[in-house]
């Protein structure tokens, strides 16, 4: 495949999840512009990288360059953040951490949720956004961050979790100032 | 379906992972269990909270623009690479592996036809072709040599020794060009009763006598041998033994 028909093609397969890319990558990278800028060098990897791509689920396969490119920008740019390792095994979701006050959430604003989404570690991050706000499935998630789909469970889970403790402390430092 | 295994199934329960048996059985658990019940009820509480659109983020204006353009400035820069297409490597490879198989067959004599093996081939094609018509088997007709010898003469870039052995009992019928070898070469057609035989003549390659070497193909006896500088084929549908004879005459000659 060459040139104009590759292009066309590929405009056709890829170019209309541009708004999925564009939601993942911004979310992974925390900033508008570094956002815009990796995507658009994913788009170009992606293109380069046609050849391998057979008319499976386009979306997922951009995704995934999306969040290889990503990762390799933070690792350029701001490894601190990445420096954290995480263990699947460890932290088990436990029915005792279950506390009442995560029912606050109910009450969450998006502007709330959004800052404590951020803040959680990039790993949690990634497929707590591909789920919630890229709506794929597990099967999908596991393509696009390279994990058995066990762990793509696990890690929701404790994603969750993590996120429903972060959003407990802000609602109570606000009650408290 | 006890609390620890409901409270791993709830999250694919919340997000539609599970097949409905398994659903069934959660939804059962939680009927009776209040904490994971209420740990339902909160991820599905924080399920809603994102479905808020603002969490979204779509695409910047522009950024399809830019990217639609870069592709555009690829697609074209690829174009001009021609970068390797390694949907041809097998063909590629089986052409070498055929390339390095004729190497081989060139470099070992074992595996190809000897070059006598295609001059004999040869010999033999242009034997028949001789006898298919009467005006092929000579170009110059005389049983006299010294009106054969000459016709030879500017014709070739060598003089073939011609002789007539009609006493003997193998009349010279005549002369003729003919190309063989990769070379213009002399042909002197003689006769034994009823069998015609082609001896060919042209210089030799090497400087020193070989031996007759003899050969049957299709039927055709041949025999080869160099001296004088000369190399003679002689060929006929003659017997062995006569044909022998027949070159000894020649060799005898010169």
């Amino acid at each position: 495949m060459q040139g104009q028909n590759k292009l066309a093609s590929f405009e056709t397969a890829v170019l209309p999840h541009l708004d999925a890319a564009y939601n993942l990558a911004r979310w992974l990278t925390r900033n508008d512009a570094d956002a815009q800028d990796v995507v658009q060098e994913a788009y170009l990897r992606a293109f380069r990288f046609f050849g391998g791509f057979h008319g499976e689920d386009g979306r997922a396969w951009l995704l995934g360059i999306v969040r290889n490119t990503s990762y390799t920008w933070m690792q350029q740019n701001r490894s601190a953040q990445l420096n954290t390792p995480l263990d699947d095994e460890l932290h088990e979701v436990r029915s005792d951490d279950m506390t009442p006050e995560a029912l606050l959430l109910q009450k969450a604003d998006a502007q709330m949720l959004r800052q404590a989404v951020e803040e959680l570690p990039v790993e949690f991050r990634e497929v707590l956004v591909l789920r919630e706000l890229n709506e794929m499935s597990y099967k999908q998630i596991a393509v696009v961050a390279d994990l058995p789909l066990g762990t793509v469970m696990s890690r929701l889970a404790r994603a969750r979790k993590r996120l429903q403790q972060i959003f407990a402390s802000h609602t109570q430092t606000e009650v408290l100032t | 379906m006890s609390c620890q295994i409901a409270q791993g199934l709830i999250h694919a329960h919340v997000d539609g992972e599970l097949d409905l048996a398994r659903s069934l059985e959660v939804e059962q658990h939680m009927q009776e269990c209040q904490v994971c019940a209420s740990a339902y009820r909160n991820q599905t509480a924080l399920r809603s909270a994102f479905k808020d659109s603002s969490l979204r983020y779509s695409a910047p204006e522009g950024l399809e623009k830019r990217i639609r353009s870069s592709l555009r400035r690829e697609a074209k820069s690829e174009v001009g690479r021609r970068s390797i297409d390694w949907r041809w490597l097998p063909i590629g490879a089986l052409a070498f592996l055929l390339l390095m198989a004729f190497v081989v067959w060139r470099a070992v004599p074992g595996l190809r036809p000897s070059s006598d093996e295609i001059l004999a081939q040869e010999m033999v094609s242009n034997h028949v072709r001789s006898l298919q018509l009467e005006s092929h088997r000579a170009d110059v007709i005389s049983s006299d040599q010294h009106t054969v010898k000459p016709w030879f003469d500017g014709k070739l870039d060598f003089a073939p020794p011609v002789k007539d052995f009609s006493s003997q009992g193998f009349p010279l019928i005549g002369g003729r060009l003919e190309y063989l070898n990769n070379r213009a070469v002399a042909a002197l057609i003689y006769q034994r009763q009823k069998h015609y035989i082609n001896l060919y003549i042209w210089p030799a390659e090497q400087s020193y006598a070989t031996g007759e070497v003899g050969t049957k193909r299709q039927g055709y006896n041949l025999l080869h041998w160099t001296n004088s500088g000369m190399t003679y084929w002689a060929i006929s549908d003659l017997n062995g033994v006569e044909l022998h004879e027949f070159a000894r005459l020649v060799q005898e000659a010169q």
